[in-house]
């Protein structure tokens, strides 16, 4: 990405107009999540964390998702079933002492099934939105520290994917690559790297002009030095707000795909994929096999955000 | 003005560029060839060459791109490897429906979120604060297949009182139409009524807190007055651009619920396209995804623009 962009405008030298700063100024091309990403860009102290581990929120939360990665750890050992295991005889039987959440079309043991569904979720779902915030925060730290032509394309491509919902840019990968656990994760990790690059953008044009980053350039630090020693560690707070929304979001995507079986492929265990396979049980009454792996997701999807809602309150106060 | 204008619509067109590179290089990783899929397995190698002649697919990629984007300038779509016909009559019949359970999910998400949004304000802290906003955000974090199943069990099939299928037939009037588009409104009403509530929010509590907020207080005006005149009038600003930053979301959406309810929409049309690799059809239907969400960000924008006198003067200069 650094390879042909134009220099940094050297220190004293008033800095050139932005090419789309209008339009920020307008809310119309950052979108709205970049407000408070900005506001949070100040830098986390110790005091703050003992706040955020006061915040009822953000231990719900918390414990919710520390529950469902023990059951992705460990799941195998604490299903009281096998969950690939067909019990063809005692199919789609309701809750009960033997099953507690029931047996699916197949006589899985529907419990089992939920345990073990969290371990692909929350393997491709950190991985993805980890390599996006990487990759997002790269190409968000160049936009805004050296502007100019780089600043102006890259905003276009950004706001190209942006077009498009993640689900939709899925389809078109899935189906061209097959629906692997490596392409859901470098697929939904590229749809992220735009978003994120976005939030960072606006975060380090807050820090460009700031007296230490003049500093260190008179110092005769080199740009990735400026970037990355100097103005990353300012800014980190906002791209720690945008890491835990998008893994939320994430949750929430890849559950969309699983049930749309452009996912995690059955018979592994998956919420969303279950789901699909289910709900027109519904219409004979086998509430359970549906109602349970929802329950997963929607407990899943909500701690992530009570997460990131708890963060975002604690560093903007 | 005129130059903030056209400014825009350069940048635009950009962007629309860009997109249509994105989707077009999308559909040529398939690794499949379209005239085996069309022809089958058992066809031999022979006809599968001269079918692929036909389409043109044994061009240089570079040839087929400037013919796919020529034909797209002359609104021809290009033809569908599923039905053998041209694909432009699909997608407008797919975009109409769409666009009808889009507006009526917006008529009715608009002015729930905004009064949620400002109750919430207004209460800043206190019971109904807390919870309307930990109803937005446990709706938002629900995915629409989730939601969109509870609806159909509870209003479709456990009361009778809704349709659970979103077309109405051939020729069925008006009103029978929107009573049919209620249930899958609904979903998609869930997910945006956090994201709109919460901008609502912020944007009043931005507005309370203000000088001129403060002032209109002080000179006596009654607090009805003060909040009619001069808070709402300024908090809603914002919320004009989450909703049309949203449009792009409600289509993700609209794949899930149109395939739940099965609509003829453009999310069910990707989705089938999707499914049966007919890359003519799904490259159109994304495009076409694509070019509303950026024809709604520029209304918001300038929409925003007129409103706001500050951001006028701000965007010419």
């Amino acid at each position: 990405m650094s390879g042909s962009v134009p220099q940094p405008a050297g220190p004293g030298v008033p800095s050139p107009v932005d090419p789309v700063a209008p339009l920020d100024r307008t809310g119309g091309y950052l979108g709205p999540d970049t407000h408070a990403a900005v506001v949070a860009a100040s830098r986390a102290t110790p005091a703050q964390w003992r706040r955020l581990l006061r915040r009822p929120t953000f231990l719900v939360g918390a414990g919710i998702v520390l529950f469902w990665v023990v059951c992705a750890i460990f799941g195998h050992l604490i299903a009281p079933y096998n969950p690939l295991a067909q019990q063809l005889l005692s199919a789609n039987t309701a809750p009960s002492s033997a099953h507690w959440f029931g047996t699916d079309p197949l006589g899985r043991d529907v419990l089992s099934r939920v345990i073990t569904g969290a371990r692909d979720i929350l393997i491709v779902t950190p991985l993805a939105t980890i390599l996006g915030t990487v990759l997002g925060t790269i190409l968000g730290l160049a936009m805004a520290y050296f502007g100019g032509a780089f600043d102006l394309i890259s905003g276009r491509i950004v706001e190209a994917v942006l077009a498009l919902p993640l689900v939709i840019i899925a389809f078109l990968f899935i189906v061209a690559l097959g629906p692997s656990v490596g392409t859901l994760i470098v697929v939904v990790g590229l749809v992220f790297t735009p978003l994120i690059a976005r939030t960072v953008r606006a975060a380090v044009l807050v820090e460009r002009h700031q007296d230490y980053v003049s500093a260190s350039r008179l110092l005769g630090e080199n740009s990735a030095r400026v970037m990355f020693g100097e103005i990353l560690p300012n800014v980190m707070p906002a791209i720690l707000v945008e890491f835990t929304v998008r893994l939320g979001y994430a949750v929430f995507a890849l559950a969309t795909l699983s049930f749309l079986g452009f996912g995690i492929q059955p018979p592994t265990p998956d919420w969303g994929a279950d789901i699909a396979a289910n709900y027109t049980g519904l219409l004979a009454g086998y509430w359970w096999q549906t109602l349970f792996p929802a329950l997963a997701i929607a407990s899943l999807v909500t701690a992530v955000t009570l997460i990131a809602d708890s963060i975002e309150q604690v560093l903007s106060s | 003005m005129a130059l903030f204008l056209l400014r825009r619509l350069g940048l635009m067109i950009l962007t629309l560029w860009i997109l249509s590179l994105i989707v077009f290089f999308a559909g040529q990783i398939l690794p499949s060839d379209p005239g085996r899929i069309i022809l089958g397995n058992l066809a031999s190698p022979s006809s599968v060459q001269a079918l692929d002649h036909k389409l043109g697919v044994d061009r240089p990629l570079l040839t087929r791109y400037l013919s796919w984007l020529g034909g797209l300038l002359h609104g021809d779509f290009g033809t569908s490897y599923t039905y053998q016909s041209a694909v432009e009559p699909f997608v407008r019949a797919a975009l109409i429906n769409s666009v009808k359970l889009a507006v009526l999910a917006f008529v009715i998400v608009v002015p729930l979120g905004i009064i949620g949004g400002v109750v919430a304000a207004l209460y800043a802290g206190r019971g109904a604060d807390r919870v309307i906003s930990v109803t937005g955000l446990s709706l938002s974090s629900v995915p629409e297949f989730v939601s969109g199943i509870v609806v159909i069990v509870i209003f479709g099939i456990a009361l009778k009182v809704l349709p659970v299928t979103a077309s109405a037939g051939a020729g069925a009037g008006a009103f029978n139409q929107f009573r049919h588009l209620i249930l899958p409104a609904i979903p998609l009403v869930f997910v945006l009524f956090g994201y709109i509530a919460r901008m609502a929010r912020a944007g009043t509590i931005e507005a309370l807190n203000s000088d001129y907020a403060r002032t209109a207080v002080l000179k006596g005006l009654p607090r009805r007055t003060v909040i009619r005149r001069h808070v709402l009038r300024n908090s809603l600003l914002p919320t004009i651009t989450v909703i049309a930053t949203q449009t792009g979301y409600l289509i993700g959406g609209l794949v899930v619920v149109e395939t739940l309810f099965n609509y003829q929409g453009l999310g069910n049309l990707i989705f089938k396209a999707a499914q049966a690799k007919d890359f003519a059809m799904l490259e159109a239907g994304v495009l076409v995804i694509g070019v509303v969400y950026v024809l709604a960000t520029l209304a918001a924008d300038l929409l925003l623009t007129l409103l706001n006198p500050r951001l006028r003067i701000g965007g010419t200069e």
